[in-house]
């Protein structure tokens, strides 16, 4: 059974320009995606293709356009309504920015005590205890929770965030770039933190990155997004066979890589992500693909299987038959 | 412990800050126990009137005779209780009204700017004349209006405060969890944006007070109440014979004000996280 | 060798509640000509106030404690008066930061901002200077450079601001370029053409580059030499491809793996333990207590600076003893 199921989720924020008229963005444009219990699928975009969007109105943080969310089965937007507290206890949230993520006036313990508190998940007098027990969980020693977050680095506000969310026993955690403003060293620590915990906890997690190479050890399936759409998604195996759509290549290409020879001429992406107001028309991706054709500009592809993935390409199976194993294995550096 | 007592070192620090701090103290001093002390009526008429200072008037007597010094000690009591009761009235509706616009936004800001903007736009004074003229001159009046035409600047701070900690990511974690939105602003947002509530009130203290002297002086506060505003306007009269019977309540808002200025700036300093690395 | 840049001794502290904390230890490299040197190292390493320190760039409210030496061209810029340094800033010493909207300034036209440095360094009319600064956005790959000459930061994308940025630093021609980050707060597909573009008007121009950055990915594909700094102090250096294939410093190599996402059944290869803040470094090695190889003694002295490879030094008395098994 799934645990959580995307349909045609789309997300517009309606932005004034001034002088009375107005405009959409479309930060999300009718995205599919299926979680199941204890599965990790990884969102990877660069800024503005709408995956913290995404992420949010999975969370319940913000309501969709149109579209629904179903948890388990029910629609997220009715369980809000009907029974919210039990919408919270499926879905949390871990956020990018380990120093605005938790609240400076607060003690560790209080954070972390929030959800036991609110959702009433154990007798008062065993709080503290539960505190310390998810502290330990998220390798911090049990005498952080009387600390303020100010005394803390910020892999170590990372792992309270975590905590936080563990504390309800949610069967998803939506984790938001959640290691990226942390130095290298640090990151490991956290991704495999996130990893132990889903091998114990069996959580399932909604993973968005914008470093293909970082989630390729930690996910089940993954997604590529651009401008509001999936351009690619399938399960890990696309990381060892590569990727067809000319995007979700440039995305791993373009990622400075230890050890690329030299001379080795990358194909580089022209210029910048188009404005989300007035995305390309056809395929949203022709203004900076290297691969464009006519029928590119006039003609919007659909998600369609190939291969056994899903690519967003009139031209995919030419992709396909281009691709050679030995570079795809070479792309990802040790297999 | 320790806390406490580095905010204090911090904010005693600079040499501006501690005079302000002394002065206030003399004040309230006097305030609460001067009249206990010198238990002289500051409306029986005791003696000649104009008097200069001597034994037995340590401050001369104004036009009616009556006891400069008692009129000073009882206005200070009127003064800091006018002063304080405004502050907090008008930061308890900024409070309200900036919390609810900045973390909701949307229509509720809309609308509740724009009664703030109004509030903005019209003279503070020429409003304050308006309601006092409508309502009897109580004491518990003037107040509740210097209140009611002091919230806004309060409550335009507390909204900006508000609006950007609601776009925080602890507080989308805190929604995460489910917790209500009274319990997000009162309890999880509200402590982050006291310091400078706190500066601004402490500062409408003073302000306060020279609104309720102004009240005084055109003779529209409570006649039945000595205050230092009032005093300045019995020696208006003859301040070419007998300055000293305005300058004294004068000088004594000057300090007052000047005091509670200083304690604020210090209390800037000293909340400012900036000024904290130092 | 003739050296552009050469830095002795360098040491920079902030004070603080408990004294002097020291943010760069004793720091010596030197810059040729047409090199391109890599700084590389995590929050914390004193990276960025290195960097800095060289054009007298410290925020002067953070009161600064520098020593040491820092020569461009045998002329010492420690110490050296403010109006003397601020006519070395165009001219020979060029800069760009990570964040392109907050060194940009917001109220002046792209224009105006590129036009200033050519008109105060180089003297041109403004005629002169205008024709210079749409060559500039030409050579930095600005699309319609005319008309960005009338726009503002705003109105730009994070990659063509981070070019006016580069445009800004080039238009005097420097002959040492000091990169703070500068592809830190871009996308991977912009970061790579920014990258690309450092890179390749470094060779047409001759200027050297003084990069700093996080990411060992753009040290190999930019950089000729490198040095790893921890916890304030260099703990190697020697030419990337040296380094990044047979690194000597364990913190090096845990760098090195962390950064090529190497792993094992879905866990990642990770450095224990977190980088120590300034106060509270150990007397000895600062990465002794996260370090797998650490031995007694390696608490007893900071460990001296010793060549273990052709051009290569590292801080590390276990450095032969190669990896632990």
């Amino acid at each position: 059974m799934t645990l959580l199921k995307v349909h045609k989720l789309v997300r517009h924020f309606p932005v004034s320009r001034g002088f009375g008229s107005s405009a959409i963005v479309r930060a999300v444009d009718g995205v599919d995606l299926e979680i199941a219990p204890g599965e990790t699928l990884a969102i990877v975009g660069e800024s503005g293709c709408g995956k913290s969007s995404l992420a949010r109105c999975v969370a319940g943080l913000d309501t969709a356009t149109s579209g629904k969310v179903e948890v388990e089965g029910t629609d997220s937007a009715d369980m809000l309504t009907a029974d919210p507290m039990r919408f919270r206890r499926s879905i949390q949230m871990v956020f990018q920015d380990p120093y605005s993520s938790v609240n400076p006036r607060r003690r560790i313990g209080e954070i972390i005590g929030d959800g036991l508190r609110l959702h009433k998940l154990v007798p008062r007098a065993q709080r503290a205890e539960r505190v310390r027990e998810l502290l330990e969980q998220v390798g911090l020693a049990a005498d952080y929770a009387d600390r303020y977050p100010h005394e803390l680095s910020g892999g170590q506000r990372q792992r309270v965030s975590i905590a936080r969310a563990l504390a309800v026993n949610p069967r998803l955690i939506v984790c938001d770039e959640p290691v990226s403003a942390l130095d290298v060293s640090v990151q490991a620590q956290v991704m495999n933190l996130l990893v132990r915990l889903q091998r114990d906890h069996g959580v399932a997690y909604l993973f968005i990155s914008h470093d293909l190479a970082l989630v390729r050890h930690i996910a089940h399936k993954v997604a590529v997004m651009y401008l509001g759409q999936v351009v690619e998604s399938g399960d890990a195996a696309i990381f060892d066979q590569g990727f067809l759509h000319p995007y979700a290549q440039s995305l791993f290409d373009a990622a400075p890589r230890i050890g690329r020879p030299e001379g080795e001429e990358v194909e580089l992406l022209e210029g910048d992500v188009p404005s989300p107001i007035s995305p390309p028309s056809g395929c949203r991706f022709h203004t900076r693909c290297p691969q464009t054709i006519d029928r590119c500009k006039v003609e919007a592809p659909d998600l369609r299987p190939v291969a056994g993935r899903d690519v967003r390409c009139h031209r995919a199976e030419e992709m396909l038959a281009r691709m050679m194993p030995p570079q795809a294995e070479a792309a990802f550096g040790t297999g | 412990m320790s806390r406490s007592s580095d905010f204090l070192r911090r904010l005693f620090s600079s040499w501006t800050t501690a005079l302000g701090a002394v002065l206030l103290f003399i004040i309230v001093v006097a305030a609460i126990f001067g009249p206990i002390v010198y238990t002289v009526d500051p409306f029986e008429m005791l003696g000649r009137p104009a008097q200069l200072p001597s034994a037995r008037f340590p401050l001369g007597t104004d036009v009616s005779g009556r006891d400069i010094l008692a009129g000073i000690l009882n206005g200070a009591r009127v003064s800091l209780i006018v002063g304080l009761a405004a502050s907090l009235g008008a930061t308890l509706i900024g409070i309200v009204i900036g919390a609810l616009s900045g973390y909701f936004g949307g229509l509720i800001d809309d609308t509740l700017m724009r009664i703030t903007d109004f509030f903005l736009t019209v003279p503070n004074f020429v409003l304050l004349l308006v309601i006092v003229s409508v309502f009897t001159s109580t004491i518990e009046v003037i107040t509740l209006a210097i209140a009611f035409v002091s919230w806004p600047s309060v409550a335009r701070l507390v909204r900006s405060e508000f609006a950007s900690h609601a776009s925080r990511e602890y507080v989308h974690a805190c929604r995460g969890l489910g917790m209500s939105h009274m319990e997000i602003m009162g309890r999880q947002i509200l402590p982050n944006v006291m310091a400078p509530i706190i500066v601004v009130s402490s500062l409408m203290v003073a302000s306060a007070i020279l609104t309720e002297a102004g009240l005084s002086f055109l003779g529209l506060s409570d006649p039945d109440i000595v205050s230092w505003g009032y005093m300045i306007g019995v020696g208006r009269t003859v301040l070419r014979s007998a300055w000293w019977m305005a300058a004294i309540p004068g000088v004594m808002i000057v300090l007052a004000v000047l005091a509670i200025n200083l304690v604020g700036e210090g209390l800037n300093d000293a909340l400012n996280p900036r000024m904290r690395q130092r | 060798m003739t050296s552009l840049l050469t830095v002795k001794s360098l040491c920079v502290g902030f004070p603080g509640k408990r004294g002097v904390l020291p943010a760069v230890e004793d720091l010596d490299f030197h810059i040729a000509p047409g090199e391109t040197l890599a700084i590389v190292g995590e929050s914390g390493s004193g990276k960025s106030t290195a960097a800095l320190s060289i054009p007298g760039l410290l925020s002067r409210s953070s009161r600064p404690v520098v020593s040491g030496s820092v020569r461009f061209e045998g002329q010492e810029m420690l110490n050296m008066p403010d109006r003397k340094l601020a006519r070395m800033r165009g001219p020979d010493v060029g800069m760009i930061f990570q964040d392109p909207s907050t060194s940009l300034n917001p109220v002046f036209t792209i224009g105006r901002q590129i036009c200033e440095p050519l008109r105060t360094h180089m003297g041109l009319d403004a005629r002169a200077a205008e024709a210079r600064a749409i060559e500039l956005l030409e050579l930095v790959k600005v699309s319609a450079p005319e008309q960005r000459l009338a726009q503002y930061p705003h109105n730009l994308s994070g990659g063509m601001r981070q070019r006016v940025m580069i445009a800004i630093a080039l238009a005097c021609s420097p002959r040492l370029l000091i990169a703070d980050e500068p592809t830190t707060a871009l996308d991977v597909t912009v970061q790579a053409q920014v990258l690309r573009l450092i890179s390749g008007l470094q060779k047409s121009l001759g200027m050297a580059v003084l990069l700093i950055t996080h990411d060992l990915g753009v040290v190999w594909e930019t950089a000729d030499r490198v040095i790893v700094m921890y916890a304030g102090r260099k703990v190697e250096e020697g030419p990337v491809r040296r380094i990044l294939s047979q690194p000597s410093h364990p913190y090096t190599e845990g760098l090195l793996r962390a950064a090529r996402k190497e792993g094992r059944d879905g866990f990642l290869t990770e450095i224990p333990g977190v980088v120590p803040p300034p106060h509270q470094r150990p007397p000895g090695c600062a990465f002794e207590p996260r370090c797998a190889r650490a031995i007694a003694a390696c608490r007893a002295a900071v460990p001296a600076i010793r060549s273990t490879g052709p051009g290569q030094v590292a801080a590390c008395i276990r450095a032969e003893e190669g990896q632990p098994a």
